[in-house]
């Protein structure tokens, strides 16, 4: 056996596929540790909402085994697993009312009348619906119903929730207050959650750790701040945040600091995070806002290039470059009380530190 | 300047001055008369072909003038009698002046056969003495009329056939709602319980109805499980299982009702293939035709479709994720079938029940064809005393009775289930 004992969860040589032909999931192993907040952060498609399927038991690993506190649960079937869920359009029972179907999992586990009022009402009070008990699902908003789903997950007092793509279907603005709940919650009952997401700022502002998938294999697992500041390669750092791409070839490497010759002839200091040998292509990964238009003489890297289009959005600019032939290149320009004295068409010299600056696996 | 409708918000009123409410109707009359005029050519065709046929029949269920279209001036004279003894001898002599001169005249559905037939529903036997008397008086002229009638015959002197006759030419009688419900009046003119031979109706509506609930209840479990794997399987090919699940509608009913006595018959293909593989011998051929066996087989084949429809419908809208949000919270499938799935189908079974058991009980056709003289249900009746037994008074009657039970159905069925929460999809 893998890894260290004690995991809440534990996928081993997971492997999943449909048709006998495509592996969707590719040899998967990860170990969630408990109350750990993990997102499994991907495109649609990249296998993540498998990976939670195996899980909640709903599809069987077609190789591998999942562990669930040390044991094997393979064989074990859903109702047996004592996983809570949430669904993406939250599969609230509409016949019964908000009260019923927090009572529905106690019910199940034939709690006393009693117990079961009590738990509904502080689940209720956890979402702050105590009032909405007797209301059906159909008379929430969608939010509501998204805390009662939330609720409904937690009734039962499992140690691990699932949660794919909870906040999929809400607007921005309440997503974003949801987000902030759902991450209170996990921090007052210390529950293990596994939460599937495909938009980036769910999976930086809530988790522990994010699980970046695509193509059926994790690219990266770290942290939010990891992830965002030192992408292990160019998927990641494209999934993740903004990000600036030029391509070019490795001139000289040393200390995992490097030098990197661009198609154009320009040459860049970068940090040398996913290239191994003088010759190589890479991709260099810059973060917009890393780069500065003022007073950059005593930058790292210095480069010429012409403004295309300045678009205005409060806090800052977002000012569309063409920078060694890469026509969309975007900076951010934090906006000053002084002004900016800049406009389209003009040619400035641009500028950020070799740390900012990633080289990273060429993009095929 | 001041907006009025600011100063006075009770009535509001538009920038020209005319109150709100009047302008809207005006600007939207237009819409709702073309919207009118485009539903007119189906409500005139309803009117024409449903709603005046069916009034027509409760009308003649209630109405009913063969006898006094006879006796005319007998049947106003007569009303007027006090039932005792005999009618006096002025009403006995308008009777026998309309029987000679409905004889002379033998215009069709105003002979006397048709009073005697009409006498004969109550007093079974009655009709020579009407035809016999009828062309004995063409020789009487002169009175008195009430001796004449009695030397032609004896029986003539019964208050009891006089008192018949008073209620047959009267033309408005609940008589033949009675008789659908195995009922007759006495001598004295009481609403008792027929003969036993006579009882006929009520047993066969009791049959109609437990039929028609055994053919829902069949169609429901052979539909749930289809209907099920039609709302779950790819689209693709629930497509092709729909087609043959529809391929029944696309062939005429009398061609399915046919091929069900072709297989069913005692020398049909299945008690062929039985005695075949020597189940049943030669002599113990299964009798599965011209019975309610043969009924409740060939009209469940024939109605399974309006079944299947209604239920798939709904459940093509029931998200496996409810399924499987209840086993994540611990329950085993067949709870979770039982307290999520089901009762999610409701609504389809609500409607597919009440689509089924409606048509069930006014089939005609398949029951005809198939059902022998056991498996006939109410509507055969009618349709007897439609076109053979000619008694469409009774018919009609027993129309009504059947129209009535359906609407009570149908009643009961939206206090207890709720009609706005059916889909038929």
């Amino acid at each position: 056996m893998q890894g260290i004992p004690g995991a809440a969860v534990r996928f081993e040589r997971v492997q999943k596929s449909y048709d006998g032909e495509n592996l969707v999931v590719k040899d998967l192993n990860l170990d969630i540790a408990p109350g750990e907040f993990l997102t499994m952060l991907g495109p649609s498609g990249s296998g993540k909402t498998t990976c939670l399927m195996m899980l909640a038991g709903f599809e069987p690993a077609t190789n591998g085994e999942i562990f669930l506190n040390d044991r094997p649960i393979n064989n074990v079937p859903p109702f047996k697993r004592g996983i809570g869920m949430v669904f993406q359009n939250y599969a609230l029972f509409p016949h019964m009312s908000v009260a019923e179907n927090l009572a529905f999992p106690l019910q199940i586990r034939k709690m006393s009348k009693a117990d079961q009022e009590a738990k509904v009402k502080h689940a209720l009070d956890m979402v702050e619906l105590s009032e909405f008990g007797n209301r059906r699902p159909a008379q929430l908003s969608g939010g509501q119903q998204q805390r009662v789903a939330v609720a409904r997950a937690l009734v039962f007092d499992p140690e691990l929730i699932l949660m794919d793509e909870p906040l999929g279907a809400l607007d921005k603005q309440l997503r974003e207050q949801m987000q902030y709940e759902i991450k209170h919650i996990h921090e007052n009952l210390g529950v293990t959650i596994v939460y599937v997401t495909h938009d980036q700022t769910e999976a930086l502002t809530m988790s522990d750790r994010v699980a970046v998938f695509n193509d059926g294999v994790i690219q990266q697992l770290s942290p939010p701040d990891v992830l965002y500041e030192t992408p292990h390669n160019s998927f990641v750092a494209q999934f993740i945040g903004e990000n600036n791409k030029l391509t070019g070839t490795v001139a000289s490497l040393k200390d995992g600091a490097c030098e990197v010759k661009l198609d154009d002839g320009t040459m860049l200091k970068a940090d040398a995070v996913n290239v191994n040998a003088v010759g190589d292509k890479t991709t260099l990964s810059l973060r917009p806002e890393r780069i500065e238009i003022y007073n950059n003489e005593d930058l790292d890297n210095l480069i010429e290039g012409t403004i295309k289009e300045i678009l205005y959005l409060g806090d800052h600019l977002r000012v569309v470059m063409d920078v060694a032939g890469n026509d969309d290149f975007i900076v951010k320009v934090r906006n000053k009380s002084m002004g900016w004295n800049i406009s389209e068409g003009q040619k400035i010299k641009i500028g950020w530190s070799a740390e900012d600056c990633k080289a990273l696996d060429a993009v095929v | 300047m001041q907006d009025s409708s600011t100063t006075t918000p009770e009535t509001l009123v538009t920038a020209d001055g005319v109150p709100l409410k009047q302008k809207l109707i005006q600007s939207t009359r237009r819409a709702r008369l073309r919207a009118l005029l485009l539903t007119l050519p189906l409500v005139i065709f309803i009117i024409v072909s449903f709603m005046i046929p069916i009034g027509q029949m409760l009308f003649r269920s209630l109405h009913n003038d063969t006898a006094s279209s006879v006796v005319p001036n007998f049947a106003i004279a007569i009303q007027d009698w006090d039932e005792q003894g005999l009618p006096p001898e002025e009403t006995i002599k308008l009777f026998v002046l309309d029987l000679q001169e409905a004889r002379k005249k033998r215009e069709i559905g105003k002979t006397v056969g048709n009073l005697a037939t009409r006498i004969n529903y109550e007093i079974p036997g009655s009709r020579s003495l009407f035809t016999s008397s009828a062309r004995k008086l063409a020789r009487v002229t002169e009175g008195p009329y009430t001796e004449a009638l009695l030397d032609i015959n004896k029986k003539w002197d019964d208050p009891v056939l006089w008192r018949s006759l008073k209620r047959a030419t009267n033309d408005i009688t609940p008589y033949f709602y009675l008789s659908a419900l195995d009922l007759k009046y006495d001598d004295e003119g009481n609403i008792i319980e027929a003969d036993e031979l006579y009882q006929i109706y009520v047993s066969n509506f009791v049959k109609t109805v437990r039929l028609s609930a055994t053919i829902t209840l069949i169609c429901l479990v052979l539909a749930f499980p289809v209907s099920y794997l039609l709302s779950t399987l790819p689209l693709k090919t629930s497509n092709l299982l729909m087609i043959l699940v529809l391929l029944p509608f696309w062939t005429s009913l009398l061609v399915r009702t046919t091929a069900w006595i072709a297989i069913l018959q005692t020398e049909g293909i299945i008690n062929d293939i039985l005695v075949f593989i020597g189940l049943v011998g030669e002599d113990g051929r299964v009798q599965m035709i011209y019975n309610q066996t043969g009924t409740i087989i060939a009209m469940v084949h024939i109605l399974l479709p309006f079944m299947i429809l209604p239920l798939f419908s709904v459940m093509k809208t029931i998200p496996p994720s409810y399924m499987r949000a209840a086993s994540s919270m611990g329950a085993k499938t067949f709870t979770a079938f039982r307290r999520v799935y089901f009762p999610l189908t409701l609504p389809g079974i609500a409607a597919g029940t009440l689509l089924v058991f409606i048509l069930a009980i006014g089939y005609y056709i398949t029951p005809a064809l198939v059902g022998g003289e056991d498996g006939l249900l109410i509507s055969n009746l009618i349709a007897y005393h439609i076109q053979k037994s000619l008694n469409w008074s009774l018919g009609a009657a027993l129309g009504t009775l059947l129209l009535a039970i359906v609407l009570i159905l149908y009643w009961l069925y939206n206090k207890i289930v709720g009609i706005e929460k059916l889909s038929f999809g």
